[in-house]
């Protein structure tokens, strides 16, 4: 941050709009200091950090659905959604108030209250996600020492409600499908937890300001995706956030060709919309997780922070958008096999990567760093190819 | 030796490429080609055929249409319907009394087109076809059906000239013949020529 760049002036109205918000929500706790006891304060304090959370989320679900339809309509030739409002942007409006009034079907053999719960639950971890997150220089909700570890135990929450619609819905697709969420999302767990190891080795906390703290350098581009390691375990991480938040290619819980909508075919109405927003709010807060550990979090230079934040999430976020419509959906198999066989030893080469840059980050440590991982890479691709047996010719007797 | 995620990191490009390039390229170049409906139209073709009309050369007094029937017979789903207008003495007057086309029936196959001997009934370019009241208001009398000739230059003006061609053709040649014959007495014409 401390860089002669810009002048003091543009400095100071830098730092004003850095700490908009936190100033704005400073302002009101003093102003409700003047005539209410201290603990209604810290009361209110509280309040207002989950009231923004609570709005945050489904605003910002509502939002990618537009922006994901957008993109895959480019993507794929047509317009998106611009009939409601200008560039379509009243239609998540639109498409709340449709679900609002759509009948809400249960089926008769269903476990009610489970059937019940399970859309409701399963917002909860993805809300609680947002509180660890850094969206900007003191504009984390809860600055908790153990962020990482919070994090990584409640997005893995998510496997149970899918699990518990899925069973409670009585229908067979429902049940493969929630019977593949839990096996992908546990088998993803463990990649993505040793992708965020590294990260905690070199910044010494698992604190997740702490960690954007820790890349803090010259021109605030000291991020850790510029190093061998950081990349590797960016592009590791990233894999394995798209798959725990089932986004496509890994999208096979509710693989439509296969199982009719997966785990949530028997939902419908706003039960079926809260099943949505969770997905998206996963994607949010996993891409956002993925800017604090590899890509600076809320560091850069001139622009906000919480606006370096977003912008690096969004990106993200797109990059998800367009993984979803560029490829198909995996196998079974090789979805598994990705995650066991690929992944997972390519993390553990990652971590010892790390410690080695630990003790010597110079540009031979980036050539042996480099020449690692190539040699791992060749060894893993050669051990994950494809067995083609060969091809069986039964001659006719003539 | 391909390098391992070439084939992934082509597949993006092409996506990226596709979600460029709709921004700025033509439709035939790989654009969007969306026709955005209600604001924007596609050019109509001067041979697309929708529903039938009847032509009228001036005033609609004077319709070409001589109620002869035959497209009432050849319409296959029978969606035509005619009854010939009587004069005062109780003889056919050649004119179409009642001339109805129930358009929730017809097919759009132009066979009364190509049937009619008379020049009279044509396809028209009019698609946004409805009704407020149900099938009932998708039966369209003589008077919906009727279009000027003037309509129907505008509308396919090649075939409406050869049409045009041909009749005023006809009506010379006629011309010609009826001024070569002077007309007989009105005692010879109920006889019928021999």
């Amino acid at each position: 941050m401390n860089i002669p760049l810009v002048s003091p002036a543009i400095r100071g109205i830098e730092f004003n709009a850095d700490m908009i918000f936190v100033t704005a929500k400073a302002w009101i706790l003093s102003l409700l200091g003047h005539f209410l006891p201290d603990w209604v304060v810290v009361l209110a304090s509280i309040t207002i950090s989950g009231v923004v959370i609570l709005c945050l989320g489904p605003v910002i679900m509502m939002y990618l659905t537009l922006l994901e339809r957008k993109l895959i309509g480019r993507i794929q030739n047509r317009y998106g959604p611009n009939r409601v409002g200008k560039w379509g942007l009243l239609q998540p409006i639109a498409d709340g108030i449709k679900m609002f009034t759509k009948e809400d079907i249960v089926p008769a053999k269903a476990d009610k209250v489970v059937h019940l719960l399970a859309p409701i639950v399963i917002v909860v971890p993805a809300l609680m996600l947002f509180l660890v997150v850094p969206f900007g220089e003191r504009m984390t909700a809860v600055n908790l020492n153990i962020g990482i570890l919070y994090f990584i135990a409640v997005s893995s929450i998510t496997i149970l409600p899918i699990f518990m619609g899925s069973w409670a819905s009585r229908n067979k697709y429902s049940l493969l499908g929630g019977m593949r969420t839990a096996a992908q999302m546990i088998s993803y767990e463990i990649p993505m937890t040793l992708a965020v190891v590294p990260a905690i080795m070199m910044s010494q906390s698992l604190s997740t300001n702490t960690i954007v703290m820790s890349q803090e350098g010259p021109y605030d581009m000291h991020w850790f995706i510029f190093t061998p390691w950081g990349i590797v375990g960016f592009i590791i991480f990233f894999l394995c956030a798209t798959a725990e938040c089932n986004r496509p290619p890994f999208d096979l819980p509710e693989a439509e060709s296969e199982l009719v909508a997966g785990f949530h075919t028997e939902y419908s109405g706003m039960k079926f919309a809260l099943f949505y927003m969770a997905e998206y709010m996963n994607a949010f807060t996993l891409c956002g997780i993925a800017t604090t550990l590899f890509l600076g979090g809320w560091q850069g230079l001139f622009f906000p922070s919480w606006l370096w934040f977003f912008g690096k999430t969004f990106v993200l976020i797109c990059v998800m958008i367009w993984f979803r419509g560029t490829f198909p959906r995996f196998r079974v198999d090789h979805l598994m096999g990705f995650a066991w066989k690929f992944l997972l030893p390519l993390t553990l080469v990652n971590i010892l990567l790390t410690a080695l840059w630990q003790f010597t980050s110079n540009l031979a440590a980036w050539l042996w760093s480099i020449l690692i991982l190539a040699v791992s890479l060749w060894v893993l691709v050669k051990l994950n190819r494809t067995f083609i047996p060969e091809k069986r010719h039964y001659p006719l007797e003539s | 030796m391909t390098i391992f995620g070439w084939g992934v990191f082509k597949g993006m490009m092409v996506t990226l490429k596709n979600f460029l390039t709709s921004y700025f390229r033509k439709p035939d170049e790989g654009g969007i080609f969306t026709v955005q409906y209600p604001e924007e139209r596609e050019k109509e073709l001067e041979n697309f055929r929708n529903f039938p009309f009847l032509v009228y050369d001036g005033t609609p007094e004077k319709i070409r249409c001589v109620a002869c029937g035959i497209c009432e017979r050849e319409c296959p789903p029978k969606c035509i319907h005619i009854e010939m207008e009587l004069d005062g003495t109780g003889k056919p007057a050649r004119k179409p009394a009642v001339f109805d086309i129930d358009y929730s029936l017809c097919m759009n196959c132009g066979m009364c087109e190509e049937v009619c001997p008379f020049d009279s009934v044509f396809m028209d370019h009019a698609f946004e076809v409805t009704s407020e009241t149900g099938s009932e208001g998708l039966v369209r009398h003589k008077e919906a059906l009727l279009k000027s000739n003037e309509y129907f230059q505008k509308i396919r003006p090649a075939l409406a000239s050869t049409i045009d061609q041909k009749r005023k053709a006809a009506e010379e040649k006629k011309k010609a013949t009826v001024q070569a014959t002077p007309p007989p007495a009105a005692g010879a014409q109920a006889q019928g020529p021999q």
